[in-house]
């Protein structure tokens, strides 16, 4: 592990709105090809994490490489340079209703790589069938799909440029049990396809144990715990340990007042 | 005492806070502008936002205009008749019209119907992370969003005070002919006789500012809307808000440039 430079490696990462601190000195350095899974509750940064990675927010200290290079603080053409390596998928999936369904999907490829709108049409049919959506589809609106489509055609615009890199922000939150699992199928299939790198984000412990090669756990700003998938549930953290098991009592304390 | 200087100190606060906005109001559409003229440029995109604000507008255009002729021939023949200066009807018709209420009342017309529009779009945009991911997709929400809405805002505003103009001045010929019965040919004459170029072509280029101004507040608005659904309504109905106060603010400036001796 240690002659091996991180694809991605944070290093003292902070982030603070107004006085609200959020990220607080993060470390977390991710191989190549290995997918890490970032747990935590609702509200602890996860999301600004990805976001200062990917430079939709700027962090106020620390260090961010990708491939041993910085990328904290880059110019914005340097920024598209790394963001088309990236996919990502959100939260709440971010479609883009004015568009229709495989326009979505094929988004980047089309914009970023200057790709042909019908060779974009066909990449675009290919990806949604790997992750399980027919082509009838294709010309829909994503408001007339349900959550779970809606998702997968997220999954599908993360992907549809072979990233080096993905970054999923929630993938299996407000799914249903069968639909979760799908989508956690869905993630470590093509993910170990396309040999990329992962960093996915969830509370979902079924979910992590499911992607996750190592999970690593943040709370007030931190990571408090990193190891491999399989020890999540014997940590001996205190911390890990309540959050893993849902349990209302324990070390952590909910910051009812946010 | 105190109170005094509480007083002072909000009044402060408040002023300061109006020279911010003016300031990331200026840079923000620095920025936007800087985007219309630097490729990749979005044609289809600019095309669409030019059919939206140019042909669909034309009904509400074309209507507030086509009344306010009317209305104004009306007013003015029982106006200038208290000194029999009737003739001078048709006149103040095209001259008003295409100086002021053209270009102002389309200004106004296409805040409420485009500016309206823009911010709800974007901030929706916004609150539900489209605009994240665009830039997650290498592409600049400058240069897809918000650019092609200033051209079209820009470009489309003379083109619909144009056609404006022409229905403005036809609903006072209507008027001055078959209510106030003047003879058609004579109206028309009178319609041409004093027009000057300067006329026309000030309130184009009011109408492109104003343009211009809606565009910039719709985006603004929405591009910068915080907090979901609250925050999007919010955003819009500061859109309109703005937009019209600076259309009033920058039509007495421009009038004043164009015709202060
Ligand atoms: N753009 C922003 N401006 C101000 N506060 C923010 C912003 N984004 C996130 N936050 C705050 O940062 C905290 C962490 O948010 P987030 O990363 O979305 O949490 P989660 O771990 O659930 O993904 C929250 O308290 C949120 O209010
Ligand atoms: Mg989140």
């Amino acid at each position: 592990m240690n002659t091996v430079v991180p694809k991605i490696e944070l290093t003292g990462v902070s982030k603070a709105f107004g006085k609200k601190v959020v990220l607080d000195g993060l470390d977390l350095a991710i191989a190549p090809a290995e997918s890490v899974v970032v747990i935590g509750g609702s509200g602890t940064g996860k999301s600004v994490m990805l976001k200062c990675i990917l430079g939709l927010l700027e962090a106020d200290a620390g260090s961010i490489r990708i491939d041993g290079g910085e990328i904290l603080g880059i110019g914005s053409r340097e920024r598209e340079r790394i963001n088309r390596r990236i996919g990502m998928l959100f939260q709440g999936s971010a479609l883009f209703d004015s568009l229709p369904v495989w326009e979505n999907v094929s988004f980047g490829l089309i914009q970023g790589h200057n790709m042909d709108r019908s060779t974009a049409r066909a990449t675009a049919l290919e990806k949604m069938a790997q992750v399980g959506l027919s082509p009838d589809v294709a010309d829909l609106s994503p408001a007339e799909l349900s959550g779970g489509m809606q998702k997968r055609v997220a999954l599908a615009r993360a992907i549809a440029t072979n990233p080096e890199i993905i970054f999923f922000d929630e993938p299996t939150t407000g799914l249903d049990p069968i639909m979760a699992d799908v989508i956690n199928d869905l993630i470590v299939k093509t993910v170990k396809q396309m040999g990329a790198t992962a960093l996915s984000i969830t509370h979902d412990m079924v979910s992590a144990r499911k992607i996750a090669d190592r999970i690593a756990m943040l709370y007030h700003g931190k990571l408090i715990w990193v190891g491999p998938a399989a020890e999540v549930y014997s940590s001996g953290n205190p911390y890990v340990d309540q959050f893993v098991h849902g349990r209302a009592e324990g070390p952590i304390k909910m910051e009812v007042r946010l | 005492m105190g109170k005094l200087l509480d007083f002072l100190a909000r009044i402060g606060r408040v002023f300061i806070a109006f020279l911010q906005t003016i300031g990331r109001v200026t840079i923000f559409s620095g920025r936007v502008v800087s985007h219309c003229v630097r490729p990749p440029f979005y044609p289809r995109l600019i095309g669409r936002q030019m059919v939206e604000i140019g042909y669909y507008s034309l009904p509400v255009v074309g209507l507030t205009t086509f009344f306010s002729g009317m209305v104004l021939a009306l007013q003015s023949h029982t106006g200038f008749a208290r000194f029999s200066a009737e003739g001078a009807v048709a006149t103040v018709v095209v001259i008003s019209v295409t100086r002021e209420l053209g270009p102002v009342f389309a200004g106004l017309m296409v805040a409420g119907r485009i500016g309206a529009a823009m911010a709800a779009e974007i901030g929706t945009m916004r609150v539900t992370e489209q605009i994240d991911a665009l830039g997650t997709l290498s592409t600049n929400p400058y240069k897809y969003l918000l650019a092609p809405r200033l051209i079209a805002g820009l470009t489309m505003l003379p083109f619909l005070v144009l056609v404006g103009d022409i229905i403005g001045v036809f609903g006072g010929y209507l008027v001055g002919v078959y209510k106030l019965g003047f003879n058609p040919s004579n109206y028309i004459n009178r319609t041409w006789e004093y027009l000057e170029p300067l006329d026309v072509i000030s309130g184009l280029v009011k109408a492109s500012v104003f343009g211009f101004l809606v565009s910039l507040m719709g985006c603004y608005h929405g591009y910068n809307s915080r907090g979901g659904a609250q925050g999007v309504g919010a955003a819009t109905t500061n859109a309109v808000v703005s937009a019209s106060i600076l259309i009033l603010i920058f039509n007495y400036f421009l009038t004043e440039l164009f015709f202060a001796k």
